[in-house]
Parts: structure tokens; sequence; C-alpha cells
């Protein structure tokens, strides 16, 4: 499954630093961190989308809280 | 980053520029001297705050979730330690303040430089439909795209944009393609014709019979390619990447060294090493080229876009700026894909081009068969049905007619002879239809696959673009090849071919191509459809003609979304162009930086030439970057 969430980051160096770590995150199949176009997409397995989709959240917030603003 | 954080900056450097301008001129009239070390340092700090209060506090939060090597960090880290000299007596407050602020200054710019080209990026994204006026029992209700289903009908009003791909029910109207494919000429739609998401409707409402979903459609497929496209697959991109991931742990690392060593082993004071660090964590932020190289390609591939050119990927872009031979498919590519009439060859005595096209448009007159149909159209006149009588189709060979009361045979060779009617064969291979009247015969007509009327200027184009080499891939024979390679000037032909021929003929070429030159890349032109097997095996699969067929856009590397054969030049010179810009801010950037850390080791650069190289450089590459979003009103 794939999912694209507004993600407002204003450096692109932190950009790429985020998405490096993200794709670290246990079950993320797929992350990037579109700086230009400030999109988050992530794919991961249907089965626990979930509970991925909730940890990368959290990593998100507490690296950039002002980030997902809209969320 | 919003407006008002814009305006807020904007304030905060005005203000402060304002006060340090105040301090200087006061420094220099010596009002100061008379003051408090505290004080001194006061006036300093207190607008330091005031312009560094952001970046210090993400260099704390940095500290505290341990990813300290950012910017933020390296720029609080130089700039306290400027004060820290400036209270030991060693420096000057004002080189303090003024870094922070010349680089809060650079930050602005920045934002600014990278929000317009969000702004043209999202005007590209404008295709995006936001509602569907979907009909539910008689009446008209406004729903998401996403909940239309295939089969549903919609009503698209005037002025709208067309939301998802369908068939016309009824309702007649010019389509404003040009967001899709770049050609301004409004195209012409009634019942039963297809309608393609994205484009804008002009003067009266039409309603539509959805034929995909949302994410189905072609509009959906094109926003995720621009979007997702693989920014990470490029080769530069990875250099990019690796080298951001060392470069600054190493200058960090160098710039410690350098605050020990230099006083260690005497060759200047304490201060003065540390003062040279200091420039060292300034210029450490690799962030001219993590910001410019995507935005580079983002540019590059936006302007294409502008063209009616999907790219897939900065690779596609990379590898098409690379091109030297290209490989054409000849039918639907460099010709039209119908049979067409291309010479009259009148051979009687007397007899004009003119009356053996009209014959054989009277005797073709009540025919279905593709050949009748385009000597008819090559005809162009009215027909007068009343001349002609007792008409046989030989399925194969031709036609039997009776025309102004005599027999009238057209067709094949063949069809001729076996009624004792001799024919001239000087043009084998190719497709004839010979024309006797009365037991005499007439001479013949040429039918061909004709050249699109832009395939001589596009092949002329693609010259010019350096491409050296260009071959035409095709399965009809040697001959018909051969006539329409030499019309346009293609180098070289391969005939006869099987769609695995295709194949084999592209890898031979291939490793030709990298024989020459390591570097150097092959490109394949196809209509996408049956080719999809050889857009893949190619260096860059160029799919033409692709609008609403999934195939092509699936296989290739470039979609070109009409079957405008000059675009595959356009998009070379496109290419060719954002690499230019991408290698000149990697050099720009690589060099500025290496020159102010070789100049700050022998203590011979400023803080302020180090500014310069941070954020300075930043500006420029991404100044240079944007170039490339107006580059499709260029090539």
């Amino acid at each position: 499954m794939k999912k694209k969430i507004a993600c407002e980051i204003d450096c692109a160096d932190c950009a790429a630093k985020l998405q490096e770590t993200l794709r670290g995150i246990e079950g993320v199949e797929d992350a990037t961190v579109n700086f230009f176009t400030r999109k988050l997409t992530l794919s991961a397995a249907d089965d626990r989308f979930e509970s991925v989709f909730a940890e990368v959240v959290k990593t998100v917030k507490r690296l950039h809280p002002e980030a997902l603003s809209t969320l | 980053m919003p407006v008002s954080v814009h305006k807020g900056t904007l304030f905060r450097v005005l203000g402060v520029l304002a006060a340090l301008l105040v301090l200087l001129g006061a420094e220099y009239a010596g009002l100061l001297r008379q003051l408090p070390e505290i004080c001194h340092f006061l006036l300093y700090f207190v607008p330091y705050l005031v312009i560094g209060f952001d970046v210090l506090r993400r260099a704390w939060r940095g500290i505290l979730q341990r990813q300290v090597f950012n910017e933020y960090f390296l720029m609080s880290l130089a700039t306290l330690a400027a004060f820290g000299l400036g209270i030991w007596g060693e420096g000057e407050y004002p080189e303090a303040l003024a870094v922070m602020l010349f680089y809060q200054i650079g930050e602005l710019f920045q934002s600014h430089a990278v929000e317009k080209s969000r702004q043209s990026i999202a005007a590209l994204m404008a295709l995006a439909p936001e509602s569907v006026w979907r009909e539910e029992a008689g009446d008209l209700k406004s729903v998401e795209p996403e909940d239309v289903r295939v089969g549903d009908i919609i009503v698209v009003k005037p002025g709208e944009k067309v939301p998802l791909d369908g068939r016309v029910l009824s309702g007649e109207s010019f389509l404003d393609t040009s967001s899709l494919t770049g050609e301004t000429r409004p195209k012409r739609v009634g019942p039963g014709d297809a309608v393609v998401s994205g484009c804008l409707n002009g003067a009266s409402a039409l309603r539509v019979e959805v034929s995909a979903a949302y994410e189905d459609s072609t509009v959906a497929h094109i926003l995720d390619l621009v979007e997702n496209a693989g920014f990470n697959k490029a080769k530069i991109e990875g250099f990019v990447t690796r080298f951001a991931r060392i470069y600054t742990p190493l200058v960090t690392v160098a710039a410690v060294l350098l605050a020990v060593l230099t006083p260690f082993w005497g060759i200047a004071s304490w201060a003065e090493g540390l003062r040279r660090a200091c420039n060292f964590l300034i210029v450490s932020c690799p962030c001219a080229l993590v910001l410019s190289v995507p935005l580079g390609f983002f540019g590059g591939i936006g302007a294409a876009s502008r063209l009616g050119v999907l790219v897939k990927g900065a690779d596609a872009l990379e590898n098409a700026a690379a091109l030297t031979t290209l490989v054409l498919d000849k039918t639907g590519t460099l010709t039209t894909g119908r049979f067409g009439v291309t010479e009259l060859v009148p051979l009687a005595d007397g007899l004009s081009s003119e009356v053996l096209l009209e014959l054989a448009a009277h005797g073709e007159s009540c025919s279905t068969h593709p050949v009748a149909l385009s000597i008819r159209e090559a005809w162009g006149r009215a027909l007068d049905p009343s001349r002609v009588k007792e008409m046989n189709e030989h399925p194969g060979y031709g036609i039997e007619a009776t025309l102004d009361g005599k027999r009238l045979l057209l067709g094949k060779a063949q069809l001729l002879e076996m009624s004792g009617i001799a024919v001239i064969h000087d043009k084998p291979g190719r497709a004839l239809v010979h024309v006797a009247h009365d037991n005499l015969y007439l001479g013949y007509i040429v039918m061909a696959d004709a050249p699109k009327p832009q395939s001589g200027e596009a092949m002329t184009e693609l010259r010019a673009a350096g491409i050296t080499r260009t071959v035409m891939l095709t399965g009809d024979s040697e001959e018909n090849a051969r006539v329409v390679a030499d019309a346009l000037g293609v180098d070289e032909v391969q005939a006869g071919l099987l769609p695995d021929g295709k194949v084999e003929a592209v890898e031979r070429l291939l490793a030709e191509t990298r024989q020459r030159n390591e570097r150097a890349r092959l490109g394949f032109v196809g209509d996408g459809i049956n080719d999809a097997p050889v857009l893949m095996r190619a260096d860059v699969g160029f799919a033409m003609g692709g609008l609403g067929s999934d195939a092509a856009i699936e296989a290739a590397d470039i979609v070109i979304l009409d079957d405008d054969p000059r675009k595959v030049a356009k998009v070379i010179r496109l290419a060719r162009a954002t690499l230019g810009i991408v290698r000149a801010n990697i050099a720009l950037a690589l060099g500025v930086k290496a020159g102010i850390l070789a100049l700050s080791t022998l203590g011979l650069a400023s803080m302020w030439a180090a500014v310069f190289g941070d954020v300075g450089v930043s500006v420029l590459c991404v100044l240079n970057s944007m170039r490339t979003l107006g580059m499709a009103k260029r090539v």
C-alpha cells in the first residue's frame, strides 16, 4: 500500500536526511520526502500499513515538529 | 514556507541590518569605546539573538535528538565561537553578528527562489480536477474524482477540465489539449469520441461516459510521474547524496584538527586557529548541491511536460543528454502509418497524372478497401457515379469495372497480365496499383506509408542536437523503407524485421555505440504499442503518441504525448541544457568551497568569504537551476 501526505520541511538537506531515516524504519518498503512538492510518500505491506505509518508519523513529528501541521 | 513567515524574517533582517549599520557607524565614530565591555557585547548579542534565535533553537533541538550535524548547529557554533573570541578580545563582535545576518539573508533569497520554482511546478500540477459533475437520477451532483466509477455519466461544463478519461455521449465542443500535448490547436470532439482527462473544455457542455477510474486516468498517471520522478536514480544525484553524507563530518573533523593543531604546532595563535576552524564550519553544509541538483532536474522535467513530453525520471534526462545514436521505428513514428498515394506514373502517350488518378478514383468509387479510400482521398474531387458500371472486386488482386463503356483494370500486375496486358516492372518491392483502360496499359500509382510532414525537419533537428547516427528499423520491405529513409535523411535502414529482430538489432547497435564511447547512449523512438520490448532494451525509450496508451507509459522512459517527431530533438536539447546547468552548479559549489577551505587553512579568508561560500553559492546555484524552468520556450 502507498500513501501520500503533505510534509513541509524547509531545508533540502534535512529532507534528504529525514528520507534516509524513514527508510531505516522497520516495515518501510519505500519512503520519499520530496522537498519540492512537499510530499511524503510511504510504501509498506498492506497488513501492517497502519502501524508502520504511525511509526513514520511519530518519527517525523519528533525530528521536525512543524512538518506535519496539516495532519 | 508560508508568506507570513517570509515577511517576519524580512522585517527581522531589515531591522537587524539597520542596527548593524548604526553600530558600525558608532564604532567608527569611537562612541562605543567608553562603554563597559558587557554593554558592548550586549549591543551586538541582542540583535544577534533577534536574527538568529530560530537557528539556535533548531541547533539545540538537533543536539537533543542526537542529529547534531545540521547546518543550524554548525552556523550557531561558528557564530558563538566568534562572539567568544570577541569576549577574549581576539575578535570582533560585528563579524559574528554579520555572519548570522548574511546567513539569514541568503536563506531568505533561497527560500524565495525555491518558492518561485514551486509555483511554476504547481502550475503544471493544475491539471488535477477538484470535483466532478456526475449525473444521478437526472440531477447533477458535484462529487470527488476518486468516487466516480467506470460507466458513470458525467458532465463537463464549458471552461472546465475534463476530470476523467471517457467517451462523449452527447454534445460537441472543442478541447484545449495544450496542457497535455503542448499543441495549441483545439481538438474538435463529438459523440463517440474519446476524451482524455486534463484537457480543457471549450464553449459547450459534454456528456461523457467514464472509461477509467481516477487512479487509472491519464491525469493521475501524469501527476504521479512528475511528483515521483525518481530523483535518486540519476548518477549525478547518487554522487551528490554520497558526497553530502561524507562531506559535513569530514569538514567538521578537519575544523577541530585545525583549531587544535595550528596553535599546537605554533603556526598561529589559538584564537587564529579557532577563527580558521569557524570558516570550515560555515562552509561545511553541502546545501548548494543538495538543493540545486534536484531542482535542476525537477525544472528540466517540468519544462519537458510543458512541451507535452513526460520524462520518467532524472536518470532518463541524464541518459537523453548522452545520446549519440538514435534508432527510429518507421511506421507510425516517422510515417503516418496510413497508406497514401505518393507518386503517379502515367506511361501512355499524352496521358496526364491527373487523368490517371481520375480514372483510378472512379474505378475505386464503390470499394471500401483501404487502397480505394486513399486513392479517392488523393483525387479529392466529386465522382460521377453514372460513368461506372459493373464493378467486380478480385480479392488480393484488384478491381475490374466498366468505365465509360470500356473495361478498366486496377490492381496488381498479375491482374492485368491475366488479361494479356503487358506491365512495366521498374519498382520491385513497392506497392503499386497498375491501371489499364480499354485493354491499354496506362501506368501505375505508387502507394506508400507517407512520412509525416514534420519528419524531415525532425531528422535535421536531431542532427543539430548532436545525434551522430540514425537508424530506421521496420518490418516493411527494404525498398519501401529506403524511399522513406532517403527522403528524410536517415543514415541507415534495417528492413524486414520481426518484433524479435528489432530487439536483436537494437542490442547490436547498443554494443556498437558503447564500443565507440563508453559514455554514449542509444535511444529508440517507437509508437509504444508494439515496441514495448525494444523501448525497454534501449538506454532511453521514447514512446510516441502515448496519450491514453498505458503500455507506452509503462515501457518508455520518455513519453511524447502527441505524435510530433520533432519533439525528440527538443527533449534531447532540453536534457543537454539541464545537465549542463546541473554540472555547472556542482563545479561552482565544489570549486568555491574548496577554495575557501584552502584559503581558510592558511588564514587568508575572512568569515565574510565563508558566508558567501555557504549561502551565497547556494543562492547562485538555485538561481542557475531555476533557468531550467523556463527552458520549454527556448528549445
